[in-house]
């Protein structure tokens, strides 16, 4: 590992982890307001799909809004397993194979 | 969809290690694609493989990590790459947060374990587990199953990028990053059963597209608070009068 590469390694190891670390390490002393406990129950739906919507419609900066993007196609079948069975090995493993096999066709 | 186990026998350390572990496995299997295109793409960026694989066992934070190669593709400066790595991570900050309640009663030395191993996939599991109403009091052996699992995987699929990634031509073009797309869209959809919760969804989804030329991710937080203000308004205003 050159110097640089060093650095880089344990800059993102230390913020990474002085994001995930503080408030568990300070929890003995917080007590949460009720308004606080109420918006962390949406936290993860919102995450998620902030990180999703852009990663299926963007491409190079550009929205993709066509049947020609098979991550649109995929995510609608991911959707619709998921609808169908609440089953969440079927639900990922018909959508990669549905995205794949569009990705395949068009 | 139920991704924590529903009924367990008696709770022991052990048996809520193994739930856990258990629980992550279709996670896991999203994950996979993910760590070897990770592992593919690393040297192709101009990471040499000590460094690769050490940014997976010491950062163990995946969309980060691709968006530092995509940076360093870019010969962008090393302060550039872990401020980028802040933005994108702070999610994580809402996680801990979220884990809190739960985690209290905790040593230090758990907290600071289950606090390093904390991801995405991780915290969707770990909290349905924690929110069933059984008194179980070993429930963050759950999460360390999960964890570890997370964990021991993305340290296997980096080093298979790096080892059989060259072998595969344009293994990195073949879209397999879809797999987080698919595994994300798994893990939110049990959410989807109130109206607030849709309205959360909804409104981040929307907010994420038209803040995506944002610098460093910022557009992902501004989404994600969007989508929080909107569910608890809309759970507020659909309230029953008391």
């Amino acid at each position: 590992m050159s110097p640089t590469e060093w650095w880089l390694v344990s800059g993102m190891a230390l913020v990474t982890f002085l994001i995930r670390y503080p408030a568990l390490a300070l929890s003995g002393r917080l007590k949460l307001p009720a308004k606080l406990l109420q918006a962390l129950n949406y936290v993860p739906p919102a995450v998620l799909v902030a990180i999703v919507v852009p990663a299926i419609f963007v491409e190079s900066g550009d929205l993709w809004f066509s049947w020609q993007n098979p991550r649109i196609v995929g995510a609608i079948v991911t959707v619709a397993i998921g609808l169908w069975r609440q089953n969440l090995l079927l639900t990922i493993t018909v959508g990669m194979g549905a995205f794949l096999l569009w990705q395949l066709a068009v | 969809m139920a991704i924590a186990a529903n009924s367990m026998p008696k709770s022991t350390p052990w048996r809520e290690f193994w739930a856990g572990a258990r629980q992550t496995i279709p996670l896991i299997v999203g994950a996979i694609p993910f760590g070897i295109i990770f592992g593919t793409l690393a040297q192709s960026s101009g990471l040499s493989l000590a460094a690769a694989a050490a940014m997976s066992v010491c950062v163990f934070a995946g969309s980060s990590q691709f968006i530092a190669l995509g940076l360093l593709g870019t010969s962008s400066p090393v302060g550039v790459i872990i401020l980028t790595t802040l933005v994108v991570n702070l999610r994580h900050l809402l996680y801990s947060i979220g884990l809190v309640p739960y985690l209290q009663p905790l040593g230090a030395g758990w907290k600071a374990v289950l606090a390093f191993w904390l991801t995405d996939e991780t915290f969707m599991v770990a909290i349905q587990r924690y929110r069933q109403p059984d008194s179980s009091s070993h429930k963050h052996w759950f999460q360390l199953g999960s964890a570890l699992s997370m964990y021991g995987n993305w340290q296997l699929c980096t080093w298979l990028g790096l080892t059989l990634g060259q072998s595969i031509p344009n293994a990195a073009n073949w879209g397999l990053d879809f797999a987080m797309v698919a595994t994300f869209i798994g893990m939110t959809m049990p959410y989807l059963q109130t109206r607030p919760m849709v309205a959360t969804v909804v409104v981040s989804g929307g907010t994420a597209l038209l803040a995506r030329s944002l610098p460093h991710q910022l557009g992902l937080m501004v989404a994600a608070i969007a989508g929080i203000a909107t569910g608890m308004i809309v759970e507020d205003l659909t309230k029953p009068e008391e």
